[in-house]
């Protein structure tokens, strides 16, 4: 549902149209990287491992989820800071269509990580630390979402949401980041070990690791700006209207 | 026939000939190591759909936003 444009939005600001669109050598690079990722990924060499076995190579798909996640959600509390310092609706806007992206990653993170985890852990679910403290911030971030749709002036809503989406980061960090490292956890870096598990990591592997992990965040930002697109397009069809 | 032709002709030819070579002793490429290939076709295909999807939207969306550029201005 389209709620109304009051009075006080029109305070906002404009929008440019096709500013924010992904520069085309970003977009050419997000689809080598990707395909890269896909080939070398399953016909690379990696370490033979026990009970993981092939399942090894799921870390180039699973893990730069979160990675994707975690950069998106940043660019999103970027946004919100700048929005709280100096209003505008592109600000709101691009904040919002981020932590939506961000959002769609962590999810497919977390469904990627069960299929996972019931091979190589023995269940889906193993109340793992970092698998709970991921669980945990994607609520957080619901629940940014169903503030949102809540609040019906455009204004408060964006302030509101702006305020919560700040807390929202810092609250996902030690979720992912420090907890999990406290205590002891079956992923890597985990229990008590300062956690560059990428110090570990075989050198053939990061081969196809880092460009993956470069891959899937682009193509998380691609998408991003396109409903940011979108969503300006919507903007200024409503100025039209007004007008 | 100019040179260009005859050049994409001469490799055509070659190129079939060694296809058909192959096919004698069973196109067996893609039923190697455990049929991996397929599966990494089977990828492609699906990332090649959605990135060209990915795309197609994108221009789609280019295209409104210039149509939206003109009324306005």
């Amino acid at each position: 549902m389209r709620l109304p444009h009051t009075s006080s939005s029109r305070i906002f600001g404009e929008i440019n149209l096709a500013h924010h669109a992904l520069k085309l050598w970003l977009k050419i690079t997000t689809i080598i990287l990707l395909a890269y990722t896909i080939v070398a990924g399953l016909l690379f060499d990696v370490p033979r491992l026990n009970i993981v076995n092939e399942t090894i190579r799921a870390l180039y798909f699973h893990v730069p989820m979160w990675f994707g996640m975690v950069v998106l959600f940043c660019v999103s509390t970027v946004y919100s800071i700048q929005y709280l310092r100096n209003p505008s609706i592109q600000k709101d806007i691009n904040s919002v269509e981020f932590a939506n992206t961000g959002l769609l990653l962590g999810l497919l993170g977390i469904f990627t990580g069960m299929v996972w985890a019931n091979y190589t852990w023995g269940s889906p679910w193993h109340g793992d630390p970092k698998q709970n403290g991921a669980a945990i911030s994607l609520l957080v971030y619901l629940a940014y979402f169903v503030l949102r749709g809540s609040v019906d002036n455009e204004e408060q809503r964006a302030r509101l949401s702006a305020v919560y989406n700040i807390f929202a980061f810092a609250a996902m960090i030690p979720l992912i980041f420090i907890i999990p490292r406290m205590t002891s956890s079956m992923h890597p870096g985990s229990g008590g070990n300062p956690g560059f598990n990428m110090y570990d990591l075989d050198s053939n592997m990061r081969m196809v690791f880092y460009p993956a992990v470069a891959g899937w965040i682009l193509l998380g930002i691609w998408i991003a700006t396109l409903r940011i697109r979108i969503r300006n397009i919507d903007e200024k069809l409503i100025d039209l209207e007004n007008e | 026939m100019n040179k260009l032709t005859f050049i994409i002709a001469f490799f055509g030819f070659v190129f079939l000939s060694n296809l058909a070579m192959a096919q004698a002793e069973m196109a067996d490429a893609m039923r190697s190591e455990g049929k991996i290939y397929v599966v990494v076709a089977i990828l492609l295909i699906i990332f090649v759909g959605l990135i060209g999807y990915l795309v197609m939207l994108d221009r789609k969306v280019s295209r409104i936003e210039k149509k939206l550029t003109e009324k306005k201005g």
